[in-house]
């Protein structure tokens, strides 16, 4: 079974870019599923059972998504295999920007919009530093300059990466998507014993663990302050 | 190829001489140099305390591989011949049910406008994305596009400065605050182009020639008219875009002379392909794409027949060009 991480920030067109592409993959007969990690709230899957794709949903609720991922996909691949999948697509939400859920060794496509700002491959970390391939949506509406300075900089922040164009509505680079995620060469049996290809940040502060009182008597653990200015604010 | 072991023992600021652009590097992937300009570039990546690089997800090896690809991308780039586009042909591939197209080959040389007619639906935008992705009979279609008459490079799918073409739709936006100046000289930018006030002023000179309405170099693009913000982005892309071939789907005729728009691209030796159900704009063009069932049907030479056609559609647009600005002046219509 192919492997594949698909992430992105909220609402950037992870999933028609994903339901677009397996329009085309499944015109080449491959038995494709996808796994779908949410926070708090999702009905994706929905859209998928709708086009025929077996899909499981998780929603991480109170813990960190891309943590919940990590302690996840071991199973996940499991059932992808146990179904017969050719390719198993995930899908998750880089919701802070610093985590990402790729593994060594597993393709790892991230999915960003022109219109989330200039600035935004800057913002982004690993998630966009460390794809293999950078799906461009939303082009459509903004101008060919826009779309032009904007790849430009997504290339400076990770020119090892195959950078593309999908639009999500039309489908327009679906199909040629579509022909770089499958690789017959490729069998992923289990995970067990892979790598992230980068570290999540480090947490667990007493917030972490249920604290919902504002105070510095509160506040144990990994805990750092900005720096303000003078004394930050105390007299 | 200029290797990483050579380039992380240069001094940041020999860096910055040699390779200019390297400051866009250091800037988009937040790397602060200014202090450590006499320092060597692997003295700056070592510099990082190991909190620093947890706490900013600083990943070194992939940085140091990532500026030898995006050093050497670069000069690629730059010391690129730019391959002029002379033609594109298209070969025949099958419709949605498999018959055979009805042409064999059709060739597109550069100054020449083609229009694309057909419903909703019938295939136009696979036929833009084929002619994007120089497809080699390996798309749904089984098209084969070709390069001056040969199969091109195929890494030209992939590259984002070499783009080989550029598109213009009717429901795009300028989404960047930014002024007209600023917003032109940052795409002037990103094309690593020498002349950048120059090129900056002769793309608000000819916007302003297609475009009713006049506006300035501090007029922010986000406060631009319809017509207006078309007129700039058909200027910019004819001027700063480096694609040879533009694709339009559609320029709605309202604050924007389309013409003279054509006229433009054409004598900046683009080859320009638009999607419309426009009359006035089908017939502007040399020739005409009809597509049906996913798969062009016919393809029409514009006869003498229709320019004179044309004639008259033009004066109905002329018509209700005037009557709207008279409109907009506070003048009631005779």
């Amino acid at each position: 079974m192919n492997l594949i991480t698909v992430s992105g920030p909220p609402s950037s067109g992870k999933t028609s870019v994903i339901l677009k592409t397996i329009e085309a993959i499944k015109k080449r007969e491959l038995n494709v599923g996808v796994v779908k990690f949410d926070c708090l709230y999702t009905d994706d899957d929905i859209l998928y059972e709708k086009a025929g794709v077996p899909v499981k949903k998780g929603l991480s609720g109170s813990l960190c998504p891309d943590h919940f991922f990590a302690s996840n996909i071991e199973e996940v691949v499991r059932w992808g295999n146990k179904e017969g999948l050719d390719l198993l697509i995930t899908e998750s939400a880089g919701l802070c920007n610093r985590c990402s859920p790729y593994i060594k060794g597993i393709k790892a496509i991230c999915v960003i919009d022109n219109l989330s700002g200039i600035n935004t491959p800057k913002k982004i970390g690993p998630m966009l530093k460390t794809a293999d391939i950078i799906v461009i949506t939303k082009g459509d509406i903004v101008s060919q300059a826009e779309r032009e300075v904007f790849a430009s900089r997504v290339n400076s922040v990770n020119p090892q990466a195959v950078i593309m164009s999908v639009n999500g509505l039309t489908g327009q680079g679906a199909f040629e998507l579509s022909t770089l995620i499958y690789d017959e060469n490729s069998n992923i049996e289990t995970v067990k014993g892979s790598e992230l290809k980068f570290p999540m940040p480090s947490a667990l502060c007493s917030y972490c663990l249920g604290e919902t009182r504002i105070g510095e008597e509160y506040q144990m653990g990994n805990v750092r302050k900005m720096n303000i200015g003078e004394n930050n604010g105390k007299h | 190829m200029a290797s990483i072991r050579e380039l992380e023992m240069k001094k940041i600021r020999d860096l910055e001489n040699q390779y200019p652009f390297v400051l866009s590097f250091f800037e988009n992937n937040k790397m602060n140099v200014e202090d450590y300009r006499d320092a060597s570039l692997n003295e700056y990546l070592n510099h990082f305390s190991d909190e620093e690089i947890e706490e900013w997800a600083i990943d070194i090896s992939k940085i140091k591989s990532d500026f030898e690809a995006y050093i050497n991308q670069m000069l690629q780039f730059l010391g690129m011949e730019k391959d002029v586009v002379d033609s594109i042909t298209i070969l025949a591939g099958r419709d949605k049910y498999g018959s055979r197209e009805s042409f064999d080959s059709l060739t597109i040389k550069k100054s020449e406008i083609i229009s694309i007619v057909g419903p909703t639906g019938s295939g136009k935008s696979r036929l833009l994305a084929d002619i994007e992705w120089a497809a080699n009979n390996d798309t749904p279609t089984g098209r084969v596009v070709l390069i001056n008459g040969e199969k091109p490079d195929y890494s030209i799918r992939f590259s984002t400065s070499n783009k080989l073409v550029a598109q213009l739709s009717q429901n795009m936006n300028f989404v960047m605050d930014l002024t007209v100046r600023e917003f032109l000289e940052l795409h002037a930018k990103s094309r690593m182009i020498e002349n950048e006030q120059e090129v900056v002023l002769k793309i608000v000179e000819a916007a302003n020639e297609l475009a009713g309405e006049k506006f300035n170099l501090d007029t922010p693009v986000t406060g631009l008219s319809g017509g207006q913000s078309r007129a700039l982005m058909i200027a910019d892309t004819a001027i700063l875009s480096t694609s040879p071939i533009v694709l339009i789907d559609e320029i709605e005729n309202a604050g924007i002379d389309r013409k003279r728009a054509l006229n433009l691209l054409v004598s900046e030796e683009k080859i320009v392909l638009m999607a419309t159900h426009d009359p006035s704009l089908a017939l502007m063009a040399d020739k005409r794409i009809v597509i049906k069932n996913g798969g062009i049907h016919k393809v029409i030479e514009t006869g003498a027949k229709e320019k004179e056609v044309l004639k008259e559609l033009e004066e109905m647009d002329k018509i209700i060009n005037t009557m709207r600005t008279k409109l907009r002046s506070g003048e009631t219509i005779t």
